[in-house]
């Protein structure tokens, strides 16, 4: 029952071509059995799943889904009990796991920074155990800095206590990523976070991939934070993919009534809230005027909030706009025709 | 008032005398706690790392802990006679406990989200003890340390008995002969030792903690 395609790879918009830099993972036939007793059910059972260089992907599910226990797969804090981790090709158990994970980010819930050590020092502990020079970490930690929006004259200094949860984050995020790895592994990085705090940094970790272009694996819970960052997202329950596709399909097109009830497919607005105004729009013809008083909408927006924006003004449509561009658009009927789930209860073989 | 008078008179008279049992005493309870940190701190790490080691370790220094540093000296008697060397052995015994405990707990104590990360970002496993796991244990260790500084200090007296001198040597000398004066001039220096030892640790304990982590 493990849907694992390996379709070409979607990509959201603006997402750029990988560097050479990012790399591939491949799961083949992976069961990790912790010793938890006689007839326990595999922590991961039997998963295949390619995640392509430069891809984000985000694995989803209940706790206990086995979707933790899958990322610490890939960086070897866990070996499997059978089945292969392939990293580039090669198994992950022909690599020596510290030099391994020194070139693979990591993203902890509370950030994991060490209390001891200064800002600065913490985002340098990658490359000091790469045993790079002092100028060339020096430079690095200020450009990270910058990159994550702290100020490093303010920050360089500071210790993890005096930041915020969302700074801590930042640090955690700039620490991961300073050896430049080609996968960053997220493990609910934004799970401790208050609403706002997390939302903006989900914006802010999507822009800062985009640009860095590595791969990343990204642990959730929550389907609203998976269908904002995914290019991929990986449902799992009980240690098993139950789909694996575009958020745009998983919403559209669950498989199995697990993953319908998971991104809440028989509630409509719920559905329209997740969904983007791009998959659902109408692309616009070339010779279709649009008149002077139109409402516009710039993406990323969800249909939800264009449906209010229909009602509200009583307008018979809304102007989708992709980087100022008129791409779209969206009207009653077009809503309507996203609200249906295609999810065919026939399919539903879990019981 | 007056008693404190004579005290420091009869102190000032006897300058040279005082001044080599102090030297002992400090000799003696440095050595011990030397001796007691290079043995006990690795067996607190070693206790540290769980499973049936821990409860044999600690439990083994519980029950060192219950016999009296005065009946450990006098039994180290018949084996080494008078002298320093069974009040070095009991006030090294007696420093154990706080030094196993303290660092037991410290490093058990360290986060584990901590530690997590240390491994995920590629620290091998000496990496990660010498550079996260003792560093965020230390003022806890530190801790045990005064603790154990200051029990040996005051214990330390307890060598006049055996013949080792030391500050004791006033009290014991002053519960003989009824001399008030010499038996708080000991007492008193061996306060204002440990008070200074316990200070001085303290200041220490707090240099080794990083800014904010202060437990309560």
């Amino acid at each position: 029952m493990t849907n694992a395609r390996s379709s070409p790879t979607p990509r959201h918009p603006d997402t750029p071509t990988p560097p050479s830099g990012a790399t591939q993972i491949r799961f083949e036939r992976v069961t990790k059995q912790f010793d938890n007793g006689e007839g326990a059910r595999p922590a991961v059972d039997d998963v295949s799943l390619t995640i392509e260089p430069g891809e984000f992907v985000v694995l989803i599910g209940p706790s206990g889904c086995g979707k933790t226990t899958l990322l610490k797969l890939i960086n070897r804090l866990y070996d499997p009990t059978s089945g292969v981790v392939l990293v580039d090709g090669t198994p992950s158990q022909d690599l020596p796991g510290p030099d391994l994970r020194r070139h693979m980010g990591y993203v902890i819930q509370q950030g994991g920074l060490f209390p001891h050590y200064t800002v600065e020092k913490n985002i340098a502990v990658v490359p000091n155990l790469l045993g790079w020079e002092k100028a060339r970490t020096r430079a690095r930690v200020d450009e990270l800095l910058e990159l994550v929006g702290l100020p490093p004259g303010e920050y360089r200094h500071r210790y993890p206590s005096q930041l915020s949860g969302g700074q801590q984050q930042r640090v955690g995020i700039a620490r991961a990523v300073a050896a430049s790895p080609g996968t960053l592994l997220m493990d609910e990085p934004f799970g401790a976070l208050d609403a706002i705090t997390r939302s903006r940094l989900q914006e802010e970790l999507r822009a800062l991939t985009n640009r860095l272009g590595q791969t990343v694996v990204f642990v959730t819970h929550d389907i609203d934070e998976a269908v904002l960052l995914a290019d991929r997202i990986a449902v799992m329950r009980e240690g098993r993919v139950e789909q694996y596709d575009t958020p745009t399909e998983i919403i559209m097109r669950p498989c199995n009534r697990f993953v319908a009830d998971l991104v809440g497919a028989d509630d409509l607005l719920r559905r329209l809230s997740l969904v983007g105004a791009l998959a659902a729009m109408v692309p616009l013809d070339s010779d279709d005027g649009i008149g002077e008083d139109e409402i516009t909408v710039d993406v990323p927006i969800r249909v939800r909030h264009v449906l209010s924006l229909l009602l509200e003004s009583g307008a018979p449509r809304v102007i989708v706009r992709q980087d100022g561009v008129p791409v779209g658009y969206l009207d009653l009927p077009a809503i309507q025709a996203v609200s249906i789930p295609h999810y065919d209860g026939a399919d539903d073989a879990l019981g | 008032m007056e008693l404190l008078v004579e005290t420091w008179e009869y102190v000032a008279e006897n300058a040279d005398r005082f001044q080599q049992a102090a030297l002992v005493h400090l000799g003696l309870s440095f050595g011990a706690l030397a001796i007691a940190m290079l043995i006990f701190i690795p067996l607190g790490v070693l206790a540290s790392m769980g499973g049936r080691l821990t409860a044999n370790i600690v439990g083994a220094v519980a029950a060192v802990r219950v016999i009296p540093s005065l009946a450990v000296i006098l039994l180290l008697l018949p084996v080494y006679g008078l002298g320093w060397r069974p009040a070095l052995i009991a006030l090294t015994l007696l420093a154990g406990p706080p030094l196993v405990v303290n660092t037991d707990v410290g490093l058990r104590g360290v986060d584990a989200a901590t530690l997590e990360a240390a491994t995920g970002l590629g620290m091998t496993r000496s990496q990660r003890f010498w550079r996260v796991k003792l560093p965020l244990a230390l003022p806890v260790i530190v801790t045990g340390v005064r603790t154990a500084a200051v029990e040996v200090i005051g214990s330390a007296t307890l060598a006049a008995f055996v013949g080792a001198g030391g500050l004791g040597l006033f009290i014991t000398s002053g519960i003989t002969l009824l001399d008030e004066r010499m038996l708080l001039a000991g007492a008193i220096a061996v306060t204002i030792l440990a008070l200074l030892t316990e200070w001085a640790l303290a200041r220490l304990e707090g240099r080794v903690t990083p800014p904010g982590t202060a437990r309560a």
